[in-house]
């Protein structure tokens, strides 16, 4: 979704009073574009008066935070301890090279420790996972 | 009519339960299809669960393609091959002492009405009719200690608080449980949030705070799902909001989400990211408990250790501190991951060996392998060799072993693992989460990279070892956190157990 100020200033309105808002502000931000576009840096240093430099500095902090979008699905793939006991490693090697529609992003437990490899696609875990099993998902 | 039960939990999803929930629909139309979450022997999902003359009896794991051939089990309770028998008298389940865990897999996990038959409101009710000081002191004689990983007395934390002159208290639950091989948060709160959003209320009541947050991580949509929904539920029972259960006292529970940064597990770079900003550790002193969130006195505690209240003020200090062993009291909620036969939750008192729960519990190996390690406590815990799994898994035990409890998960690895592999990724996963504030940790785990790599490629291997051990020393006496201070626990006990690993391969 493309860059609309007004859309963003109405996104955000609600959470500018809210003690400590800039993470939040982000948050909303990328929930409506699916990622946080420039621009929005300058709207949420306004709305929270804060410096624009503050709010750079919150939105590379964190990983969930992208400020380019993505047009592919995406895939999370749990490479942590638990999961590289049962083969995790290998499974994100094979995705890599198999899943190429995808784009494949690594994360550090999914908290299917139990069931693994893990992987998240939107909102659904998958467990026991493995190069079948997420092509089907995907 | 009957009345089945297929967990909710992601896990069971994750194998899943939906589908099966589906197909059972489809099977009996007119059978109430409850969602609890799930029992914590996860190797049994989807566990479907039938009620027979009040007796719950289990099936599992029963695969979507099974259901058409179960119906007639489940209807009549004719034999079948994936019958558990009654859910209660399963080993794993009769061999526990479920406190924190007693309604989790048991009820629908937003039905109120259940939650109050199942006990879940006696903690908060008990706590209406104490002063604030009988509530501190309750915590502090149930021994109850942190079940974050530090263990520190929550009695002492909340007095801090509670002694701290100030116009505004805050509550602060963390939910941002990164450790990789520990998921008993996300089951609680998927299975019984109003266990936890209790806990607070009581926290709020005896330090006098009047608000909380909850600061969950965001590879947990469904907890956070459940939370939201809870919270809303509760205010409308009254249970949180304006007027606490009748007490005339407020308490409201906000949920703030994490970003994906490991680090903001610990507890000031929590409160920096609840406050909006990067998640950079706080140097200690002040402490939160007297300069917390937005600089005032908060108490902060895990979802276990909040989770555990209710029980404490339903049944009494000394009901709680009976369980356990010396100053580990109370009940442990061991998780049991990664290579496994039987992975789950586990709970009971304190000092249960490693080895009883590995071996006799989780039937060794998934793969079938001998078992090779177990890192006990997460990302920063230690390697543990087969040879020494017999040390009681307390907070005291640990420690004079050499590793330390966590927030009780254990990953186990079969032979075919490489620790000097392992011991590069503790590094790599420092340099990755470390928030940069102090150099030990933000350089050092880079260097840590590099010399692990030139030992293992046989470069100067004996000076280079001398090098890892004098770095680690370094990052654990010279960090600001857990994080840089205890990455040398995962690095130097692999190099310790396992010497030979880190070298090149043509010589090993």
């Amino acid at each position: 979704m493309t860059w609309n100020e007004q859309a963003a200033q109405a996104v955000i309105a609600p959470l500018v009073t809210e003690p400590g808002p800039v993470l939040i502000c982000l948050q909303a931000i990328q929930e409506h574009f699916g990622y946080v576009p420039r621009e929005s840096i300058t709207l949420i240093a306004r709305e929270t008066n804060v410096s624009r430099a503050d709010v750079y500095g919150v939105l590379t902090y964190y990983s969930d935070l992208r400020t380019d979008p993505i047009d592919r699905r995406t895939i999370q793939i749990c490479v942590a301890e638990a999961c590289q006991s049962v083969g995790a490693r290998e499974l994100w090697n094979e995705s890599e090279h198999q899943l190429t529609d995808a784009h494949i992003e690594k994360v550090f437990c999914l908290g299917n420790c139990a069931l693994g490899p893990a992987a998240m696609i939107g909102n659904d875990l998958i467990g026991r996972a493995n190069i079948e099993r997420l092509r089907a998902a995907l | 009519m009957i009345t089945l039960y297929v967990p909710r939990d992601s896990a069971a999803r994750s194998v899943g339960a939906d589908d099966v929930t589906a197909t059972l629909a489809e099977h009996l139309p007119d059978a109430q299809i409850i969602r609890p979450g799930s029992r914590g022997m996860l190797w049994l999902e989807p566990l479907v669960e039938v009620e027979r003359d009040g007796v719950r009896h289990g099936y599992g794991p029963v695969a979507d393609s099974d259901v058409a051939g179960l119906i007639s089990a489940l209807v009549d309770g004719a034999d079948h091959p994936l019958s558990l028998g009654p859910i209660d008298d399963v080993d794993w389940m009769r061999r526990q002492q479920r406190l924190t865990f007693a309604r989790v897999g048991v009820i629908d996990p937003l039905d109120p009405d259940s939650f109050v038959a199942h006990g879940g409101l006696d903690g908060l009710r008990a706590a209406i009719a104490l002063s604030d000081q009988e509530i501190l002191d309750a915590v502090r004689d149930s021994g109850l200690r942190g079940r974050g990983g530090a263990g520190f007395p929550a009695g002492r934390k909340w007095q801090t608080v509670a002694d701290t002159p100030s116009d505004q208290r805050y509550v602060c639950v963390n939910a941002d449980e990164g450790d990789s091989g520990t998921f008993a948060d996300r089951m609680l709160m998927e299975g019984d949030p109003f266990t936890l959003l209790t806990g607070m209320a009581i926290t709020g009541l005896a330090v006098d705070a009047s608000h909380g947050y909850i600061y969950i991580r965001s590879e947990y949509p469904a907890a956070i799902e459940v939370m939201r929904q809870a919270i809303v539920i509760a205010v409308e029972c009254g249970w949180l909001g304006p007027d606490v259960l009748g007490s005339g006292r407020p308490f409201t529970v906000d949920i703030r989400v994490g970003a994906g940064s490991y680090v903001c597990g610990e507890e000031t770079a929590m409160l920096e990211s609840l406050e909006g900003k990067r998640g950079m550790v706080r140097a200690k002193p002040p402490l939160p408990a007297i300069t917390g969130l937005f600089g005032k006195p908060t108490v902060i505690n895990n979802v276990l250790t909040t989770a555990s209240v209710p029980f404490i003020l339903a049944h009494g200090a000394a009901a709680y501190a009976a369980f356990g062993r010396d100053r580990s009291t109370g009940t442990c909620v061991y998780q049991l991951a990664g290579n496994v036969a039987r992975g789950g939750i586990f709970e009971t008192g304190f000092g249960l060996s490693a080895r009883e729960l590995i071996e006799d519990l989780g039937g060794g190996t998934r793969s079938g392998r001998p078992i090779r390690a177990v890192q006990i406590g997460g990302p920063l815990g230690a390697y543990l060799p087969v040879g020494k799994l017999d040390i009681a898994m307390d907070y005291e035990s640990l420690a004079a072993g050499g590793a330390m409890l966590g927030h009780g998960g254990l990953v186990v690895f079969d032979d075919t693992v490489d620790m000097a592999e392992q011991a590069r990724f503790a590094m790599e996963f420092c340099a990755e989460e470390s928030c940069g504030k102090c150099t030990p940790c933000r350089i050092g785990s880079i260097r840590g990279v590099e010399v692990i790599d030139r030992i293992r490629h046989g470069v100067d291997s004996k000076g280079n070892t001398q090098v890892l051990i004098e770095l680690c020393e370094v990052m654990r006496d010279g960090s600001l956190c857990a994080m840089g201070g205890l990455t040398p626990m995962p690095v130097l006990s692999a190099l310790e157990h396992f010497p030979t690993d880190f070298q090149p391969q043509e010589q090993r």
